[in-house]
């Protein structure tokens, strides 16, 4: 259950970002989560409602953004999507893939007042 | 989370550690709370803010910090992951019997309670620090570097960081280590690296653990090497039995080796 840790890191972002940006009250979150950045979305969302509780972002909305795994693979020459870390290329089925995206785990935008 | 020092974990205790990590108003930074929360009628403030910000940015602040100070003092950190039971504390003690004339060494022991562990390797005569989590499931940037204020690994040393039991969480936490060195019994499957992919991604180098039990166990050793080469083509692979201490001694010499280069700023 680390999300529950990625939350609090939300949360701490949020309230330095009120000082920053001179906010109150945040009303949505979109954060982007790749599908190789080990994340479990509804983990997320649990945590996520547990940790901003009486907080400034207490009841706020959590919209999702799930961004691909990606990959080069050396045989093809070219980017596939992968869904794991371990998967073969779809296309030649080769395990010579360099994962190029899809780690990411990023407070992408904020709906504030 | 505490605005004041950054303290992730309410629960976290470290041995020896004064901080107060009980902040009395630690559940109420409500920036809405205060006389300006009250609206002007019929205006709504809603606006967007965009700011890309790394979910982990800070504890990777924490990294970077602990990572600035260990190659300061040509001190070598090893953040060592496995799930419970692997054997990484019996492996520990061992590497310590058998390195301690020749290496300074010291250990960061993090577990969710007790100081079992920090005592097992104090008796092996080396500093140990224990950091209890609580509900924590891992080890973070921010508990690594207020352990290291306590322990102050000597310069130019080895320091061990024992990770939480748990293939899965302290993947995502950089500490500041120069490698994550992950050990996997035999006796655990050999499929564990692709149940796991982000650990064995994540870890320079795999230790396989008891493989004197190999002759009672269907464990197949390649497959699981090619398994782990799967998610992680540059892993490094060693195969010991920390009990009989077969093939530990190349354990030994990766660890020479790496704690030569920390020494060189590589």
């Amino acid at each position: 259950m680390h999300e529950m840790s990625l939350c609090e890191s939300v949360l701490k972002c949020l309230q330095e970002s009120a000082k920053a940006q001179n906010f109150k009250q945040v009303k949505t979150v979109w954060l982007e989560i790749g599908a190789l950045s080990g994340v479990e979305i509804e983990a997320m969302r649990f945590s996520f409602e547990v940790v901003v509780k009486d907080s400034l972002a207490d009841g706020a909305k959590l919209e999702i953004i799930e961004l691909p795994g990606q990959a080069w693979c050396m045989k093809c020459s070219e980017t596939v999507t992968i869904e794991q870390r371990f998967d073969a290329c779809p296309n030649c089925g080769s395990y010579q893939l360099q994962v190029t995206g899809g780690d990411e785990m990023k407070i992408k935008e904020l709906e504030v007042e | 989370m505490c605005t004041v020092c950054g303290c992730s974990e309410g629960e976290t205790r470290i041995e020896g550690h004064q901080h107060a990590h009980q902040h009395p108003n630690e559940q109420t930074h409500d920036y809405g709370a205060g006389p300006a929360h009250a609206h002007a009628p019929g205006l709504s403030q809603a606006r967007m803010v965009q700011i890309e910000q790394d979910i982990l940015g800070k504890n990777n602040e924490y990294a970077a910090t602990n990572r600035r100070w260990f190659s300061e003092r040509g001190i070598l950190a090893l953040n060592l992951v496995s799930s419970p039971g692997s054997g990484k504390t019996t492996l520990l003690t061992r590497t310590i019997q058998d390195l301690k004339s020749d290496l300074g060494l010291s250990v960061i022991e993090g577990d969710q309670q007790t100081t079992n562990d920090a005592e097992r390797i104090r008796k092996t005569g080396v500093k140990a620090l224990q950091v209890n989590t609580g509900k924590g499931c891992h080890l973070d940037g921010h508990m690594v570097g207020h352990a290291l204020e306590t322990l102050a690994p000597e310069d130019n040393s080895v320091l061990f960081i024992e990770n939480v039991g748990n293939l899965v969480c302290p993947a995502a936490f950089d500490l500041g280590e120069a490698h994550k060195v992950v050990i996997l019994s035999v006796t655990e499957g050999e499929d564990k690296p692709l149940k796991y992919p982000d650990m064995f991604h994540a870890a320079d180098l795999m230790i396989l653990n008891k493989i004197d039990l190999l002759p009672y166990l269907a464990f197949d050793t390649d497959e699981c090497i090619n398994y782990a080469r799967r998610v992680n083509p540059g892993i490094k692979v060693l195969q010991v039995s920390a009990t009989t201490g077969e093939g530990i001694s190349s354990w030994y010499q990766w660890i020479k080796a790496t704690h030569q280069l920390a020494q060189i700023g590589g």
